[in-house]
């Protein structure tokens, strides 16, 4: 009954017209793991295949994380949004072997404000990039992964 | 900048080594004086960052560095540590074979007790440690024993530790017996003896060094240093012990590592411990 | 019942319910290598997780292998009272599935 994104991305490419506005109502159905977005190995694909485009630098999109990692296994970062509307929240770390990290779905009733932990292989622009009303926005961020001298 | 940070370093060792000794007392046992040292010490660290509040020094680096207590608050929302103090928990109420367990081995029930270890045991002239004593336990109840380093025994350790949290470090050197004296006089030397290919000594990092990059990473301060264990350290993404973290620092400032509980290191641990007194404990922690 | 994986420390603070959720797993990226062998260790990782309270989904999460190892969450939904019941669901990417439950506290 529920359309799943694939079948919504295919409809869309297929260049016919969406049957009624129905087929973007705001989710209950959870969108599927999508594994070309998970596994695409360069950030424009990934934000591509998952959200269908680039997104604009917002002010309204708060991604926070440290400047410098103390571990890059361990990056805490919080992404937030005080725009309305808010359907999805995405992360993504340019320069892991795959950029998308984790996609967070947002229904109606909780918080634009996710935190989470990351594991970063080097220093790396991070980017949130928030789904509103159907449009994409996103913040970013370049946080430093360093090799310290105190391994063991 | 860390380039230059280094080499300050290097110059900075050279001079305030010559401060740091004058500071605190001897290294003999005729002007070795535990207190004095102990009261030095906090006074050397309440000059280098007086923002930091003493009681604070429990948790390591992050008293003094803002970047990364910002980062270690942010794990402390929920820290790593917890699935092991719950399998701590677990293991510490399981029963040995025999029926017994380790709340036998220990007073009161093993609960509560972190701040008492190491301690300096008269009847077998040394310094004992907890971990030890966990080992003890099961040896004498027919159990095999547990890897020094990760583990169960990180685990055991830890919920001790969690049931002890906030309970002020008080070791004691029995002033009857001075062997204990001679413990913590050479766990003292042993912290700032230079050794390994580096010609490091603890201090040189860990007092002079605190807080100065050494490539990307901020030396802890000595103070508080041992309350804080068992560890959760992301680089290793698991819990270890105080001896672990010794032997592993060795191997990073290219020394020869001891063995966890060599008696050397259980000296270290009864100066480093002694150093803390009047600070709680605070283990488990979780560490870069 | 049997032990999940999910440790959940769910608060009801005004009106709102505030989750803080860690999951024991490892999230093996299939990028490690084994030491004795040299074999790529193969991926283990959670790759979708769902929270629902009252029947209704209340978060969602499609997960990759840079998610760090204990996967930690945090989110705020409104509603929710003390002692209501939070269902949550994962998936790992080798198909294995549970679900679990959590109180508010």
């Amino acid at each position: 009954m529920s359309m799943n994104r694939r079948s919504v991305v295919k409809a869309i490419a297929a260049g016919g017209a969406l049957v009624g506005a129905s087929v973007l109502m705001p989710r209950i159905a959870m969108a599927a793991w999508t594994t070309k977005a998970f596994e695409a190995e360069d950030q424009a694909t990934a934000m591509n295949e998952l959200l269908g485009g680039a997104a604009e630098e917002s002010a309204e999109v708060t991604l926070k994380a440290p400047d410098i990692a103390e571990n890059g296994a361990v990056v805490p970062v919080t992404v937030s949004s005080s725009m309305a509307g808010v359907e999805s929240m995405s992360i993504f770390v340019e320069n892991n072997p795959n950029p998308l990290v984790a996609e967070f779905l947002i229904p109606a009733g909780t918080d634009a404000d996710v935190s989470t932990r990351l594991r970063m292989g080097k220093t790396s622009k991070v980017t949130a990039v928030v789904k509103a009303n159907g449009k994409l926005y996103s913040a970013s961020k370049e946080v430093k992964v360093t090799i310290g001298g105190c391994g063991g | 900048m860390k380039i230059i940070k280094t080499l300050a370093l290097g110059l900075t060792v050279a001079a305030v080594t010559q401060m740091t000794h004058a500071a605190d007392t001897g290294f003999d046992m005729q002007t070795v004086d535990p207190e004095a040292d102990r009261i030095a010490l906090q006074k050397y660290f309440k000059s280098r960052f007086p923002e930091s509040d003493i009681a604070d020094y429990v948790n390591g680096i992050y008293a003094v560095d803002a970047g990364s207590r910002e980062q270690w608050e942010e794990l402390e929302e929920f820290p790593p540590y917890e699935f092991d103090v719950e399998k701590g928990e677990e293991l510490f109420n399981t029963a040995f074979a025999n029926g017994k367990g380790y709340a036998d081995c220990f007073e009161n029930g093993g609960v509560g007790i972190r701040q008492n270890f190491p301690y300096w045991s008269k009847e077998e002239g040394t310094v004992k440690t907890l971990e030890q004593e966990i080992n003890e336990c099961r040896v004498s109840n027919g159990e095999e024993p547990l890897k020094w380093g990760k583990g169960a025994i990180a685990q055991i350790s830890a919920y001790m530790a969690w049931t002890s949290r906030d309970k002020v470090f008080d070791i004691k050197i029995p002033a009857d017996d001075e062997r204990a004296k001679a413990a913590y006089l050479e766990g003292k030397k042993f912290f700032y003896a230079k050794r390994g290919q580096l010609n490091l000594s603890c201090a040189n990092c860990h007092v002079q060094g605190t807080n100065i990059a050494i490539r990307a990473d901020l030396p802890s301060p000595q103070l508080g240093h041992v309350t804080h264990f068992p560890v959760f350290r992301s680089k290793w993404g698991s819990l270890g012990t105080l001896h672990r973290r010794y032997s592993g620092c060795h191997k990073d400032s290219r020394s020869k590592p001891l063995k966890p509980q060599a008696e050397e290191f259980r000296n270290l641990e009864y100066f480093q411990s002694y150093m803390s007194n009047g600070l709680v404990a605070n283990g488990p922690g979780s560490r870069k | 019942m049997a032990k999940g994986i999910l440790k959940v420390k769910a608060k009801a603070s005004g009106d709102k319910t505030k989750v803080k959720l860690m999951a024991k797993h490892i999230m093996e990226s299939g990028q490690r290598k084994d030491k004795k062998t040299g074999e790529l260790i193969p991926a283990k990782f959670l790759q979708e997780l769902k929270v629902m309270h009252g029947g209704k989904e209340v978060f969602a999460a499609n997960l990759g292998t840079a998610i760090s190892k204990n996967p930690y969450f945090a989110f705020n939904f409104a509603g929710g009272a003390k002692g209501d019941e939070l269902t949550m669901t994962w998936v790992e990417n080798s198909g294995a599935t549970s679900t679990e439950t959590a109180k508010v506290k």
